[in-house]
């Protein structure tokens, strides 16, 4: 089979890897770089749990090829804390107790991480009203829900997570 | 006896301790079956049957066989033999025989994920194939009455002339519910992690709600000793029900790793997932239900028809919830049962009550209607002084004042009974509420404890924590019962070679290891006091076992109850169904833990809410499969589906259930969400939908 070199950057630390061409970023995380933090929920696309940030972008790691991601930087939730110091989603999620079994957190962790970013941004949802501006601090539980809904939780931690993201604000 | 004081408020769930492991969960730190370090692993990918009936002709794996990494294919020609277990599903690779499609015929192990899987994808398998029978029909020919229904209940039961009582009974509903297939998808697949010991032991890293009957069952495949077997499920992601017993991935697993004499993981697929690891039957019900003009019920009869496999009989107690919810002189529950070239059904949170509920409680919405009456009244008129069928007197019995409760909260006395007439712009509102109900029962559990002489106490038994908070709350009743702080208790589960533990299942698990750890920390308590509080340096340790005071028979009927009370939006035009609010108000018993508890009756309330509106596997009556085998296509609740879900409890004691005084809250949650919902849709539209789920072209008419 064929294989590829790359080098890519993974929670700050560069990383220099050897990979058949057909491995994902999920499979390359979970069984290369031994970062088993990111679910493999369905393997491909429909639950959310393999969410990372690639460029601080929400990324489904089961669909993308870990050979697309040359120069790329990669963050798991191996890597949303700052050592000790638990990120605010973290933080919140803990607190607001937005899990169960705690398979589809990770994902629900970075995609939350990422979805605010994109709210920072400005960037409209479905629910956003034609012509309103959208803000970090204006977000409200609706528009949490929308951007939320790729993130499949089976335990029906939902109604836990939507505070805890909007809590993470803060 | 019932000692209704106050529900528990919010602040109760503040104060009470977050997860133990909860950091674990959200660093990524936990791990799970296939997440263990194990060396010189290689992977397995299962071929499923394409055929739903037939023999296996020939299978061709020379293209896999030259497929780069794949180590070995494994067939029914040269798996390794098992031994035989009371679970025909487990027999894996021992016949050509296909009794279902998405069947177990090869499994490819290759040196990586990649390769396994390139590997299964060029194994040709050719049939000779059997005309199948997939649909569930309450006339199928080949109906039948099975033995006992699940776990263990009479399969019909019979009081007084029901027949009668209706055919004189001034008000008579007489009205067929269906429920659909549906699946458990826990977010984590089945997953093991199987290695053989060069002295003949196996290690099983695997994900399952309990392993002390994992390890007993794959001793007995395998024919190996008990102790030769250990079985690890430190952290699981989920399973409602479907990891209740082994399924086929450890049996592969072990397998594989027999044959190739390296450790091997298995992780199923999603869509291996709707084949291989049980789901829910679909039923058919019928309910009859004659009362006078004020809505007193003279007679219930509720008939059940469901599926099972070719493989085994499993019967799923559809009508139980009907035996013992309202009191009624006259009743009848009756289960039929006709074996389809299906997979096996199994278990799936709250297994009978779940989709009866879903009957019985629309019914008795229906019934409301015909009689003029509030349904929360109409329950109130039927509620038993003792347990209808056994005569036994209730435990504790609060369903009346969860449902006066929950009536006050979320402002039902305002409620205007006429179906239809209220409209918010394109949205057409509704109201409805429905009872629940599920049996408090405790299992058989051992625990082991001992305390050092630093004074720190060691519980240790095979509990295992699939999300429900059991590691925490466990960790809380241990620290109680020993009369110390949770920071000097050190728990160990999810580990076979502990003391053998009930499942976390049935709404057992806390109940049962809870009294198995509130026994031993007496005996070990009183040991301590037998020594004056001197303890010797090596320690003391004391092992208890509940089976005595669980098998002594109760003279008591033990359920535990809920009201659950929603309000839906059906836009007019489309049909589309939103629920912008849902609350369930519970008598459980002994809350431990009432932050991971209110979770747990959310997250059961929402997939009830799944239930009544999304879940549905649809029958490919051509290819005998399921045509909406992945998460696209079968749709459980996310995010925007579910707004506002809420759950609160009476404060009730009851000495009678167990130890702890809890009645587990695992299952209840999803007790008749489905028939609130579509109760609430029918208060909006007008219209009755009797067919889960309640999709946009039954509200329209079309479905």
């Amino acid at each position: 089979m064929a294989r590829m070199s790359l080098d890519l950057t993974v929670n700050g630390e560069r990383r220099k890897v050897d990979v058949d061409t057909r491995t994902t970023v999920l499979d390359l995380l979970r069984e290369q770089l031994g970062l088993t933090g990111s679910k493999k929920g369905c393997d491909h696309g429909q639950c959310g749990a393999c969410t990372v940030l690639v460029a601080g972008r929400r990324v489904l790691g089961c669909l993308v090829l870990a050979v697309t991601l040359e120069g790329a930087e990669v963050t798991t939730v191996e890597g949303l804390a700052d050592g000790d110091d638990l990120h605010p989603v973290q933080r919140a999620f803990l607190d607001a107790d937005a899990f169960q079994c705690g398979y589809c957190t990770p994902g629900q962790l970075c995609s939350a991480v990422g979805m605010l970013r994109e709210v920072g941004e400005g960037w409209p949802s479905v629910v956003t009203p034609p012509g309103a501006t959208v803000s970090v601090s204006s977000l409200g539980p609706d528009e949490v829900r929308e951007r939320m809904s790729g993130n499949l939780c089976r335990c029906g931690a939902y109604v836990n997570i939507v505070p805890a993201v909007l809590a993470a604000r803060r | 006896m019932n000692d209704v004081v106050r529900p528990v408020m919010q602040d109760a769930v503040a104060a009470a301790p977050t997860r133990v492991d909860g950091r674990d969960k959200v660093t990524g730190r936990a791990r799970y079956a296939v997440e263990h370090p194990v060396e010189d692993v290689v992977w397995a990918w299962p071929v499923t049957s394409t055929v739903a009936k037939g023999r296996v002709t020939e299978i061709d794996a020379s293209e896999a066989n030259g497929t780069e990494g794949v180590i070995a294919v494994l067939t029914h020609a040269n798996a390794p033999r098992l031994g035989e277990t009371d679970d025909a599903e487990l027999q894996l690779l021992q016949s050509d025989r296909v009794a279902y499609r998405g069947q177990v015929c090869a499994l490819v192990v290759g040196e990586t994920v990649e390769s396994a899987r390139a590997g299964a994808d060029a194994v040709r398998v050719r049939y000779d194939e059997a005309e199948h029978d997939v649909v569930l029909d309450a006339r199928h020919p080949a109906m039948f009455t099975p033995e006992k229904v699940n776990p263990g209940f009479p399969t019909d039961t019979s009081i007084g002339d029901p027949d009668t009582a209706f055919a004189v009974a001034a008000v008579q509903l007489d009205a067929t519910y269906t429920t659909p297939t549906e699946h458990n998808h826990a977010m984590e697949p089945h997953a093991t992690t199987a290695s053989w010991g060069a002295d003949g032991t196996l290690t099983l890293y695997d994900s399952n709600q309990g392993s002390t009957g994992v390890a007993r069952v794959m001793a007995d495949l395998f024919g190996l000793q008990v102790r030769a077997v250990h079985v690890i499920s430190e952290h699981v992601g989920g399973g409602f029900g479907s990891k209740g017993t082994p399924r086929p991935n450890i049996v592969l697993a072990a397998m594989a790793a027999q044959a190739v004499g390296r450790p091997v993981r298995l992780a199923l697929g999603r869509q291996h997932m709707f084949s291989l690891v049980g789901y829910r039957t679909p039923t058919i019900q019928r309910l009859r239900l004659g009362a006078t003009t004020d809505g007193v019920l003279r007679s219930l009869v509720h008939d059940v028809w469901e599926q099972t496999s070719t493989l085994d009989d499993f019967a799923e107690q559809t009508a139980v919830i009907s035996r013992m919810l309202y009191a009624a002189p006259a009743r009848r529950t009756t289960h039929r049962l006709v074996r389809l070239d299906v997979p096996t059904p199994s278990w799936m949170r709250a297994p009978g009550e779940a989709p009866g509920s879903f009957a019985l409680e629309s019914a008795m919405d229906e019934l409301a209607a015909a009689c003029d009456l509030d349904p929360v009244e109409l329950r109130v008129r039927n509620e038993p002084d003792v347990d209808p069928e056994s005569g036994k007197p209730f435990s504790s019995r609060n369903l009346v004042a969860c449902l006066r409760e929950g009536a006050r909260r979320f402002g039902w006395e305002q409620r205007d009974p006429t179906p239809g007439v209220r409209r918010d712009g394109r949205w057409l509102v509704g109201t409805g509420v429905a009872s629940s109900t599920y049996p408090a029962r405790t299992a058989p559990s051992q625990a082991r404890m001992s305390i050092g002489s630093d004074g720190v106490v060691t519980v240790e038994l095979n509990a295992v924590d699939i999300g429900t908070g059991s590691r925490t709350a466990l960790t809380q009743i241990a620290a109680e019962a020993m009369d110390l702080p949770t920071d000097r208790v050190r728990l160990r589960i999810g580990d076979s070679t502990l003391p053998p533990a009930m499942i976390a299942g049935g709404s057992m698990g806390l109940t049962s290891w809870g009294s198995a750890i509130v026994k031993g920390a007496r005996q070990l308590r009183e040991l301590v006091g037998r020594r004056d509080g001197a303890i010797p340096e090596d320690g003391l340790e004391v092992t208890a076992d509940t089976a005595e005071e669980v098998r002594a028979v109760s003279g008591y009927a033990r359920h535990a109850f809920g009201a659950q009370f929603c309000e839906v939006r059906v836009d007019a035009d489309t049909g589309e169904v939103r629920v912008p609010r849902l609350l369930g108000v519970f008598a459980v018993g002994r809350v431990i833990n009432a932050r991971t508890a209110r979770s747990q009756l959310v997250g059961g309330m929402t997939m009830g809410l799944s239930m009544a509106l999304h879940e549905e596997g649809v029958v490919d009556v051509q290819h005998g499969d399921n045509v909406n085998h992945d998460l696209a296509g079968y749709h459980i609740a996310a995010h925007a589906d579910v707004a506002d879900v809420d759950a609160m409890w009476l404060e009730e004691h009851d000495e009678h259930l167990n130890l702890v005084g809890a009645k587990g809250i695992g299952e209840i949650g999803i007790v008749g969400t489905a028939a609130a919902v579509a109760n609430a849709v029918h208060h909006a539209t007008g219209v009755r939908v009797r067919d889960l789920p309640i999709r946009v072209d039954r509200l329209l008419g079309r479905g």
